[in-house]
Parts: structure tokens; sequence; C-alpha cells
């Protein structure tokens, strides 16, 4: 298919030599279907210029056709969809970062039917109608329609906004490819591998710091990369850049990341990094990570992040071939492509004169060169003219020319008269501005530099330094920045009081910063001619809607940016922060340094969402928790519910059963013979130390400091406002060690708070608090045959009632295991509850299970647990309770004898004392084969109209086999006070009749639990 | 100037030279009969409906930075009032029904999209939580409904309902009604229309101190731009509420945290409503413009600093690309964060306060932004005649000390 070298759309733009591009590797790949070749090295942008292709893609709002303007990240119009497969599609990429491989294929965004014909033009012709801000001021009515949902708005006019507004297109479906992180500590890490950046980390290393270096750009080398005629200290730069990775290689504490962008700085010196590992390479198929985090932990940070080129502004600055003058030099110098070939160069800076001069010699016909200044520096104007260069000064421009790309420019001259001169390019020279965007973000000042027409780094910053570009050395010699890298190095090693191998003398070129490069303010438009002069060229932001905001009062920075969305695209004012400001400062006659900049905010370019969820997906989304007996209760067909970060056994079902039968099972068989249960979830806490006993009781509402050795007491956590936030059992062990059970999910929680109260209310206090539930696996056996199926299977353990009582704790050996056992109950029947090491789990709960299903027993799950308990009134922390009720709400003891607790002032307070707070109570429903549903709202009146007052609600509601009826639990306000009343439950089927009566429904006297 | 399509074509021909300003850039006076601190949504609705309501138009809205800059200009923006007390929910209520006609009463197009706010529940206790809500609106004729995954997909296709993930999708309460709304225009649209009813919006003038008289009662505030005096003070400075009650002595039950939030690049419409997990911490909705907002939890200690963890955006990327997998290859293009006072209940302070002639409207936490118009509407009344406005009657700073407080935190206690 390829005939000659230069392959279909005839790379008619490379040179004939130079470039870091691989001319011995032709790649294949397509824009818009058609295909294209360039070479190995080349971006999409520089293949498609290459080729000749200028037109890439269609504004946001005014759709008007846009080309290739930069070479790097700050590319504002030339969005692309990468489509792998139709799950890895990536809208919204830059062309100047999308490195072409074979199989590349790119795609145009926003525009129907075609990028070079797109209805959505239509907006350009009525773009009067539109200028910024215009959504708030219409599209309102007419009121006719209504308001809300039914309103104009809503139904009308957004759905078609809609439509018209975003880029690309998301995927259709989940990504397939994977995405990897990883955390890493250095001394120094620098951000940019342009000369100072090879330098800072080079002088670093000499000097024993551990260093990382990252760079955005497939390759180390920064400008170095397009400024093959350059020489450091002598060398040509090529040779130089090879030596110094060379160098840094060599070190084993060295770290070099390239496409890795350092797109965040966090608090304590944290940087996040990306590093993108397969996009620039043919589909590597599943298994390799295409991106990987990096969260950085560094003590000194080099920022040698370079500077970036500001276009100018000027009538049809956005038309497909005008393009900043400093990304002409890069395309050509390293990639080997000429953007044109007959060129206008229009500039504020003597920069362009050298980019010209440099772009005359290999082969580009300069038509002029437009200096909007009044005149340039004598070097840079004798050298234009040395290469034959027509000069304009004073200049200034009336427009462009061309429907899909530029054509002609049109200039009024210093005298008066008028030029149009032909031209398939326009290259803009605006001044460079230092990237600062990581020194913003860690919180560095910035301030208005009129000389350099930039803002620079004010203020020192701890940790941090800053070489090169970065610094405001945006025009100066390469030497210097190479310099400048290096005292940065040295700086960076100090300031870790490390020392530099031998000491860098500072050139005196970085005594003070150059001269500036008789950078001017922008040169103002007419205004008449400011609807055509763009400012931010992705969102169609024109100098005429900067205007506008500020007649409208618009005054701050941050107003304007919001109400004209300028710097609000996915560049992010890259290139066109300074000169919005430039022009309002203008509008406003105000300095550049009063009004102020935007915050600089992380990312400094987009991160893929993949990235920055790396690893956690899918089950490491959340590592699930498992007890150690979770594996028998699935050999045993358990179904599973998720509670808090666990995952419990909820019941047992034997085959055919369904939910309700098994539960209905496993309760009976608790009550009538035994269950066994993995209670191993529980938290517990170790309570150790010689005032344990005092912390514990200035903890819970509970008597501890008086538990017997021996003995557990259940226990209820307040916090301060006196509300109930957990509950559990309190064992003492001994003197100074007890043994603390929280709920399932209360545990992080509970040992939080303690440690809390230790640290801070209580420090005098010496006792230490240990989390122990991962120590302890645990099996509940419950029921009135519990004593008998274990009593076989303990040793050093006195089973007896009169020994081992309710509430009664020992230690022991279960099955030969260590062990303690405590006898407590959840569930109203004879319990206990047994302790072994997590490693012995497993065994022990089989062990027992066996043992209890010899006499009829079975294993019961949280399902059964809650309805056992509900029966008994017991309630659960979270469910009956929800954080508002007190104890003396619940029905529980409010520890009136204790001096003091957390939570015991607030149970004073008087909205605490009144007589219609929430209580718990139980609900029958006159129906004994409804079950409630749980949140129901309950009312007296039997038939609420809306908005009639609730004074209480469903917490539990079951039915219960053993009493052959349904069960509720409920808080209602002053509900003791109504036993046996009946109350109002309504639901959208109709109002269900309920009375009131006593939460315990069975065994009310607890006769069981001493059995 | 009304803005209306006609007043549009009519400027369009002209060059758009006509358009007035928005809002005036006025010197302070000596005096005001209420000065309102901060210039957020709450405190320029606050001054608007003082006006506009009472009569009280000799009103300065005072402002550090720039108008709404604060939690206004960065939050996520959902709109809904299916809360679960009864005192919460004639709140919220009363601000959804200023936000449907809004835009008209201001003239300014505030956005508010009702496209729906769906509330997930991923476990046993949410679907408890969440069904306790359903029943609780609809005894309060507030709309909500429960819908299974199925539904919960019909409404949002790009939700993840598959029963295998870590948090899987057991169902979800809706609100037709909630939604979003612009909220740079809400703050605008409230200055334009205070500042057209006379009240004088100051920018760039921080409040250093409050001056009292010696029985008591409040006479102005020091400010960076010298003493203004004041009938009445209300203090509308959200996460620095504190900072500034202190000045006059009040100890506010206030902690702040730093909240973050995020953008995507823009993509074409692929989001049509609201979905929010607060299990997992993951908030999204999209913009008219096509990014995907993002709202993200707070973090878990407290602070005035405006730059909140690296762990805190990954986890709540981590949860969006769980529930919504076509977002995975999306990007993330801005984040931000920002100061958020929160209550022990979680439920605002509105009204009075033990200094006479001071007034507090604070604590809305994590979810202000929905409040804004009942909340200013509320307050402006109180404001005006001295005494809580019957909807801001329960939300009063000495709950915290009677102990009847209005628990919103409820539905997030979470145990077994």
């Amino acid at each position: 298919m390829i005939e000659d070298d230069k392959g279909p759309g005839g790379n008619r733009f490379r040179t004939a030599s130079g470039g870091r591009i691989d001319r011995s590797q032709p790649v294949r790949f397509t824009f818009d279907g058609r295909a294209y070749q360039g070479y190995a090295g080349d971006t999409l942008a520089s293949a498609l210029l290459a080729n000749g292709v200028h037109l890439v893609g269609r504004s946001f709002k005014y759709h008007r056709p846009r080309g290739i303007v930069a070479a790097g990240p700050e590319e504002p119009n030339a969005l692309v969809t990468v489509r792998r497969d139709w799950r890895r599609t990536t809208p919204n990429l830059r062309a100047t970062e999308v490195e072409i491989h074979d199989g590349l294929d790119a795609v145009s965004q926003n525009r129907f039917p075609s990028l070079r014909f797109d209805f959505g033009a239509l907006n350009d012709r009525l773009s009067p109608l539109f200028p910024a801000g215009f959504y708030y001021k219409t599209f309102m009515g007419p009121e006719r329609f209504g308001r809300g949902a039914s309103g104009a708005w809503a139904r009308i006019y957004e759905p078609v906004i809609r439509r018209m507004a975003g880029l690309g297109r998301a995927p259709v479906d989940g990504d397939t490819d994977s995405y990897a992180s990883r955390h890493a500590h250095c001394d120094v890490l620098v951000v940019g591998a342009g000369p100072a950046g090879l330098a800072a980390a080079l002088a670093a290393a000499e000097g024993g710091a551990r260093v990382m270096l990252a760079d955005e750009q497939a390759e180390a080398g920064g400008s170095l990369l397009g400024a093959p005629d350059v020489m450091i200290g002598g060398e040509p730069a090529a040779d130089w850049r090879e030596g110094a990775l060379a160098r840094l290689m060599s070190f084993e504490t060295v770290t070099v990341l390239t496409r890795t962008t350092v797109f965040g700085a966090y608090p304590d010196h944290l940087f996040g990094l990306v590093e993108r590992l397969t996009d620039h390479l043919p589909d590597q198929g599943r298994g390799v990570p295409r991106e990987r985090l990096w969260q950085v932990r560094a003590r000194h940070v080099v920022l040698a992040t370079g500077a970036l080129e500001r276009p100018l502004v000027f009538p049809g600055n956005d038309r497909p071939g005008v393009m900043l003058a400093g990304a002409a030099a890069t395309y050509l110098h390293r990639y080997g492509v000429l953007v044109g070939t007959r060129s206008v160069v229009v500039t504020t800076t003597d920069s362009g004169y050298r980019i010209a001069a440099d772009l005359a010699e290999h082969g580009v016909r300069i038509e002029a060169i437009a200096d909007l200044r009044g005149r340039a520096g004598e070097a840079a104007e004798a050298a234009a003219r040395a290469a034959g260069i027509p000069i304009h000064g004073g200049v200034s421009v009336l427009g462009t020319g061309g429907r899909l790309r530029v054509s002609s420019i049109r200039l009024a001259l210093r005298d008066g008269r008028r030029e149009r001169l032909e031209a398939d390019s326009v290259l803009m020279s605006g001044g460079r501005s230092p990237t600062l965007h990581l020194f913003s973000q860690l919180r560095g000042r910035l301030v208005w530099d009129a000389r350099h027409h930039a803002f620079l780094a004010q203020d020192p910053l701890g940790g941090v330094s800053l070489a090169g570009a970065a610094t405001g050395l945006v025009e100066a010699p390469v030497d210097d920045a190479f310099e400048s890298g290096t005292a940065a190095g040295v700086q960076a090693l100090a300031a870790l009081g490390m020392s530099g191998v031998g000491t860098v003398a500072l050139g005196a070129s970085m005594q003070s910063l150059p001269p500036a490069d008789s950078v001017v303010p922008v040169a103002p438009v007419a205004r008449h001619l400011e609807a055509a002069s763009f400012i931010d060229f992705q969102n169609d932001v024109t100098a005429k809607d900067l205007r506008l905001a500020a007649q409208e009062g618009f005054r701050s920075i941050e107003h304007i940016k919001r109400y004209t969305t300028t710097g609000m695209a996915t560049d992010q004012g890259k290139t066109s922060n300074v000169n919005a400001l430039s022009h309002v400062s203008g509008v406003l006659g105000r300095p550049v340094g009063d009004i102020g900049h935007t915050t600089f905010r992380a990312p400094y370019t987009p991160v893929t969402f993949g990235a920055l969820a790396a690893e956690c997906r899918g089950t490491l989304f959340d590592p699930v928790r498992l007890t150690p007996i979770d594996p028998a209760a699935r050999e045993r067909g358990a179904i599973f519910e998720a509670v808090g970060p666990w995952q419990r056994a909820r019941y047992f079902p034997k085959p055919g059963e369904t939910m309700h039968q098994a539960v209905a099972r496993e309760c009976l068989a608790v009550r009538t013979s035994v269950g066994v249960f993995d209670a191993s979830t529980l938290g517990k806490i170790e309570v150790v130390g010689p005032d344990a006993a005092t912390f514990l009781d200035r903890m819970y509402v509970n008597a501890i400091a008086s538990l017997p050795v021996g003995r557990s007491r259940y226990a209820i956590l307040l916090n301060e406002a006196g509300f109930v936030i957990d509950d559990g059992i309190v064992s003492r062990l001994s003197d100074v060690r007890f043994h603390v059970t929280t709920t399932t999910t209360g545990a992080a929680r509970v040992l939080a708070h303690m440690e809390d109260y230790l640290q801070t209310e209580f420090p005098e206090l010496r006792c230490w608090l240990t989390s122990v539930t991962e120590q302890w696996a645990v099996v509940a056996v419950q029921g009135p045959r519990a004593r008998a199926v274990l009593a076989p299977l303990v040793e050093d353990v006195d089973l007896a009632p009169d020994v081992l009582v309710h509430m009664a704790q020992t230690e022991g050996r279960v099955l030969g295991v260590p062990a303690r056992v405590f006898r407590v109950s959840f569930t109203g029947e004879l319990g206990y509850e047994i302790n072994v090491p997590a490693g012995y789990g497993r065994a022990v709960w089989s062990a027992l299970l066996s043992a209890a299903e010899r006499v009829g027993g079975t294993a019961y799950g949280t399902e059964a647990m809650h309805v056992l308990r509900a029966e008994k009134g017991y309630i659960i922390v979270g469910q009956d309770s929800d954080g508002t009720l007190t104890p003396r709400d619940l029905g529980l003891p409010v520890g009136e004898r204790k001096a003091d607790f957390v939570g015991k002032r607030s149970l004073s307070r008087s909205d605490m004392l009144v007589t219609d707070r929430p209580q718990l109570v139980g609900l029958e429903t006159e129906d004994g084969r409804v079950v409630l549903e749980e949140g129901a709202q309950i009312t007296r009146d039997s038939a609420p109209a809306v908005g009639t007052h609730a004074v209480g609600h469903v917490t539990s509601a079951y039915h219960s086999a053993v009493l052959g009826r349904s069960i509720a639990l409920a808080v209602i306000e002053g509900g003791r006070a109504h036993l046996g009343e009946t109350f109002h439950v309504p639901m959208p089927s109709g109002v269900i009749r309920v009375k009131v009566v006593s939460p315990a429904f069975y065994d009310p006297k607890g006769g069981r639990l001493h059995g | 100037m009304k803005f209306s399509f006609g007043t549009l074509l009519k400027e369009a021909l002209s060059g758009h030279r006509g358009w007035p300003r928005q809002w005036r850039e006025p010197e302070p006076k000596p005096a005001y009969d209420v000065v309102i601190v901060g210039a957020g949504g709450h405190g320029l609705a606050t001054a608007y409906y003082l006006a506009k309501e009472h009569g009280i138009r000799n009103v300065a809205v005072l402002e550090k930075g720039w108008l709404g800059g604060g939690n206004t200009g960065r939050n996520t923006t959902i709109i809904r009032s299916n809360y679960l007390c009864e005192e919460s929910e004639a709140l919220y209520e009363h601000a959804m029904k200023l936000w449907e006609g809004l835009a008209i009463e201001l003239n300014y197009n505030v956005m508010y999209s009702p496209r729906g706010v769906m509330m997930l529940a991923h476990n046993e206790h949410d679907v408890r939580i969440f069904k306790r809500h359903v029943h609780a609106n609809r005894l309060a004729g507030i709309d909500n409904e429960w819908l299974d995954p199925a539904e919960a997909k019909g409404f949002c296709p790009i939700l993840n309902i598959d029963s295998r993930l870590r948090h899987p999708v057991l169902g979800a309460a809706l609100q037709r009604r909630g939604g979003v709304a612009r909220h740079d225009a809400v703050a605008w649209g409230y200055a334009r229309g205070a500042d057209a009813l006379g009240v004088d919006i100051i920018q760039g003038c921080e409040v250093t101190g409050i001056r009292r008289a010696p029985s008591g009662e409040v006479t102005g505030v020091e400010t960076s731009r010298g003493f203004i005096g004041a009938g009445k003070i209300g203090v509308v400075a959200a996460g620095h509420t504190s900072v500034i009650m202190a000045m006059a002595g009040v100890r506010m039950p206030l902690e702040s945290f730093p909240l973050q939030a995020l953008v995507s690049e823009p993509v074409k419409p692929v989001m049509p409503c609201v979905v929010m997990s607060n299990t997992i911490h993951a908030y999204m909705s999209q913009s008219d413009k096509g990014e995907l907002v993002i709202g993200a939890g707070t973090d878990a200690y407290v602070s005035y600093s405006q730059t909140g963890g690296l762990h805190v955006t990954r986890h709540t990327i981590e949860a969006i690309a769980e529930l919504f997998p076509v977002t995975r290859r999306l990007r993330m293009l801005r984040s931000w964060g920002g100061i958020v006072d929160v209550t022990p209940d979680r439920s605002p302070i509105i009204g009075r306060t033990p200094v006479p002639g001071l007034y507090v409207n604070c604590g809305w936490g994590t979810g202000g932004f929905k409040a804004t118009p009942g909340s200013g509407h509320v307050f402006a009344a109180t404001l005006a005649r001295d005494e809580p406005h019957p909807i801001a009657a329960p939300f009063t700073l000495d709950r915290f000390v009677t102990g009847r407080l209005i628990d919103e935190a409820a539905a997030a206690a979470v145990s077994h």
C-alpha cells in the first residue's frame, strides 16, 4: 500500500533529515478512519503535521475548526479519542501527547457529521447570541410551563444544551485494562528532566541522595530534545544528555521515570505521580498494567518544570495553522516536521526572531516578522535581517483568512498602511510562563513580575527548590539552566544535611535574573476586534467575553474565570491564564499583580480514574474480613451477609429450605436443644493496667470497678451527649486485666473512642488498650443442652451451674485447646461463648457443631441470632437504637449510683428527662401472620393524613417460630406508658393496627438463662 | 435590566455594550441596620430576603474574599429534601419549594435541574435505614421511593448492579424532585437581586472583631476596611463560623473538616441523575458542561486547610469506578477542597445567640448548598423579627444544652 517512503498523506512536510524520530521504523495509524504513516518517535500531532494535517478538532462552544497549537501538555485544541477496542476507548487525549504505534486508531471529537463539515458550526454564526454567561440570562421561561421538573429549563433547554456540550464520549462498558500502584520514599524528587532537572538530579545523586527523576515525556531531555545545536559546557547537548543519563543510571540510588507526570503535591511532601506504561505500544494484551500510580514521599523536591509558551491575542488567532512559534521549532528539530512552507511570525519576544531565522534556515519561507512591540533587541533583529526576513515593528494584527486552515494574515503597519500576507502558518511568540503549578499547590506564593510578564515564585519554600526556566530563566542560555539545576541539587543536599561532591559556584547569570527578554504585555486588541480574538481556545472565550464580564461587575479573577469559563477547559488555562489576566488588567486599568491569579489545583494534567483506583478494584476495593471459621461455614452451605467489613454466615439452609424455613428451624433448635454460632466478629479489646478498672468505670454506664474477678457484666457505652453508641460484655480476668467485647462494626470506633479519652482526658491513668479481635475465634454454644454438649469436651473448667454461673467466666481447655469460657447469652438460653486462639477456631467450631448435632442441635447464623435476641427484647445497637437514644429510653440501667462516666452529665439535661422521649417497646400486630417492615412509621391516628406526626418507628420485626406469630421492637414517644394500647402503622397498602407490649416477648423473667 | 431572551437578542444586535453591572462595588457606609458576615449563598440569600420580604434594605454583606467563593462555589450542588427527622424534612422541603421557582424569582437562570437523586443501599443496614426514610417521607408528603436494583439501573443505566460487587447495590431510595443547580449562578443571582434592592455587598472586607456595648449587645464589626456599625449581625461564615463567633465570646459546638470534590474531563451525556452512596463515600452527577462532578468524604481530622489528602480522592475514585465501570478510562481534571462546619447532630444551627443582636446560621456540614434558599429565607425572618421562623425554631443553638437534638447522623449509626 505504501509506495514510497513518504507513504499515504505523503509526509510532505517531513524534513530530509534530523529529528529524534526513527526513519527506519515507519508506523501506520489512522485518524478519522484515514490511513497515515509516521515514524517511531512521532506523536500523533507531529505525524499529522508531517502529513500536512492541521485541522484536528472543533471548539467546545462555537464548533470552530481548530488545529494543533502546541507540542506538549498545554495543547488546547487537538483533542482526540483513541480506540483500542469498544471497552478501551479513551476520549479527550491531546494529540501532542499521544505517541503513535502501529494500528493506532484515533478520531476527532465534538463534530457531526464530520470534522470538515460540522452542523454544530451553526453556533459560530449565532455567536453574537452566545456571549459569556448568556445561559444565566435566558432559558427560564415561559412560566406557564411550570416549575421544577416541568419547567422549561429542565424539560426543553437543558437536554439540548447537554447534548451540545461535552467533548468525547465515555466508553460504553467497563475498562479491561489493569492499573498498578507503588509507594516510594526518596530524599530528592526532581520534577522535569530537562537540562536543569538532569543537572539537579546529578548533583543530588553525586552527594549520596536517593533521587527520583520524573518527566512527562517519552524520553528525558526536555528542551534539549528539540535543540540539537545547543552546547552545554562546550559539549553538544545530545551528547551531554546521553552522558548525564548514563551517569544517573549508574547510581543504584536513582530512579528515572519517563512518561511520568507529577500531577499533584499533597500535605507533608507527598507527591502523586502517574506513569504511562503501555499506551504508546501496540496492544499488549491483558496482564500488563496500562498506568502506574506512584505515591512518593520526598524529603525535598526540585521543581525543574520549565515554562509554557503563550499565544498572542489577535483576531483570527484560532485558525488551524496558527500556532506557537516554540512548538514549530520543536516540531522541526525533534520530529523533523515543518508546520508550513510560508509562515508569518507574530511576536512580542526576541525569541520569535530567533525561531524565524531558524525556520528560514530550514527552508521555511518567512513572509514577515510582525512584531507587536515598538522595537526588538539588536542581536535578534540582526539575525533575522541576515536571514533576509522582512521585519515589521509596531504592527497590529487585523485578522487572518482561511476556512479550515489559515491562508493569510492582515496587518496594520506602524505607518498606517495595511498589508495582507499569504501564509499557510502563523507562528505566535508571546513569551513564556514558568510552570509553577506544583509550587503553588505546595502553598508557595506567586508574584507578578512585570519584567518577565509572568508570575514567578516569590518566597523560598521549605523543602522546595526551583531550577531552570521555572525560576524565570525562560529565555536564558541552556548553560544557565544547567547551572541553576546543579545549584538546586546542591541546595537540596544542604537542606537534607548532606554535602555535595565539591561545591558549585553560581555563575554570574545566577546571581540575578538576566534582563527580561523585553516581553511586553499583550498588545491591546482594538475593541471591535475583540470578539474574534480568542484567549481560551478550547472553551471559546474571547477578549470580548472578558470585557463583558468586567462590564457586568465581575472583578475578582475567580469570578471572571467562572463567568466566562476561561481557564476551565481540559488544559486548565495553561496557555490562556496569563493572557486572560493581561486583558482583564487592561480593561479594568489595574496592574495584573493586583488582580491576582486563580488557584492552581491538582492534577497538573488529567489523571485516569483507573490509575487512581489502581489495584483497588473488585475484591481488593475493600478487602473482606473473614473469620477463622468462615471456610467451615461455607462447607456447610451457609448464606452470608455483609456486616461492616465482615462476611457473616446469615443462615445455614438444608437442601430445599427457604431462608424463612431455615431461620425458623435454627431458632427452634436453640430454644429446644442447642445451637452453635460463630461470634468471632465481635470486637475484643484487652484492657490492662493498674488503673484498668478505673478507666472502664469512667467509660461505661455500668459499674465496672466493683466487678469481681471471674465475672462479666453487660455494659453500655455512651457518647458525650449521653446517647448509646455501643454495648458489649466486660469481663474481669484479674485485678488488672479485662476482656471487653464490642459490636462487630463498632470495634474500631470503640477502640478509637477509648484511646481518645485515655490519651486526652485521662492521661494519668495507667492502662493500655489492645485490640484482640483477630486473636480469638469465638464459638457461641446456646440452648438448654449447651452444658451437656460442652461438658465432655472441657478440661480445667467447672461448668457446674452454681460454679460457672450466668455472667461468670473462666479459663481452661476446650478440646485440648487453651480457652476463655464465658457464660453469657444473647439468646435468652443457657449459653457459653468459647474463645480459642484464632488458628484453632475452625476445628473447635466443627467439633462443637458435631457434638451439638448428636443431640439435635444445629449451626445458626446472624438472622436466627437477630430473631432470638428480639424475642427477648435485647437491642442491637445501631438497629434498635440509632444514636439518639439514652439508656433510659432503651429501658437499660442509667448508672444513677455512679459518680461519673462519659455521658452522665448529658443524661440530666432537660430534654433527657421529659416524659415523651422515645422509648423501646414491643409491638404485636393484630394479625400475627403480618410481619411489620423495619423502618415503618407509627402514628396514633388510624388514618393519618399527610403531615401527621409519627410518634415512633419499627426498629426490628421478625416472625417468631417459638411464639408462632410475628413480633416487633419499636421506639415510641413515651411508649412504656402506653402498654396495651393500639397504634397504627401506615403502609402504602393500608394501615396496620398494632398493640404496644413489653419488648420481652419470651421468658420475660429470664429463668432459662440460669438453667 | 430584566434578563430574557429578548434582551439577549437586543444586546446581541448592539454588541452587548448595554449590559449593566450585576452588582455594585460600594464603599462601606459607617453603619447598617443589619450586617451579614459572609457572602456565600446563604448569606446573600439572607440579605435578599431581608430586603425583599421584610423591607430591611440598609444591609451590608461583608466578604473576606470574593462572593460565592467558599463552599457555595466548591460543592457538588446536590439538592434533595428526603431527610429523616420531621424538623429537617420541613426545612429542606421549604428550600426545595423555593428552588423550584428560584430562577424566575431572581430572574437569573440558576439551572435547577430536578433530575432525581438516588441514594444507594449496599447492605441490610442501609436497606433498613433508607426504608425508614421512605416511610417517614411518605407520611410527610415528601417524594421518596424505594427501588430494587433493576429499577435503580433503569434510572441510571451506567450503574453497576452486579451482585458480586464487594458492596453490591441492594436497592436505592430515589427522590425524583431532587437534583442539582449551578452553584455560581445561585450566589450571583442572589447577589444581583439583593444589590438591586439596595443591599451593599462588600467584597475583600475581612471581619476582624465584633464590638459590643457595655450592656452586651453588638454595635458593629471591626473589619480590614475599618469599623462598620450594625444594629444586628448575622454570621453566615460556614467553616470559619467558630472563628467569627469567638470574636463575640461565643463558643460554638462545631468542628471544621476539609471536604474534597473533583471533576472529570467533559464527556457527552452519560449520567442522567445524581447517585449518592454514603456507605462507600461516592457522589456523582454530570454537569451541563459534561464534567462528572464527584464528591468525596471528609478527611478524618479537623483542619482549616483546604488541602485534603490524596488517599481521600483515591478512595472516592475507587468507589466511583466500581459503581460506574465506564468511568475507569475517564480522567480527573481538577480537584479541590472546602472547609465544612459540622455540628454534633449533623443539623444546622439557625437563630439567636446568647449575645443580643448577634445571630448565627451555620453547621450545615457537607450538605448546605441544597438548603440555600430556605436557609436564607428563614434566617432573614429570624433576624427581622428577632424570633425564630417556625421552621427554624427547632434548630437553636441551645439544643445542645437541652439535648433536644435533630440527629440526621442517626442514619449513619452502624452497628450489629
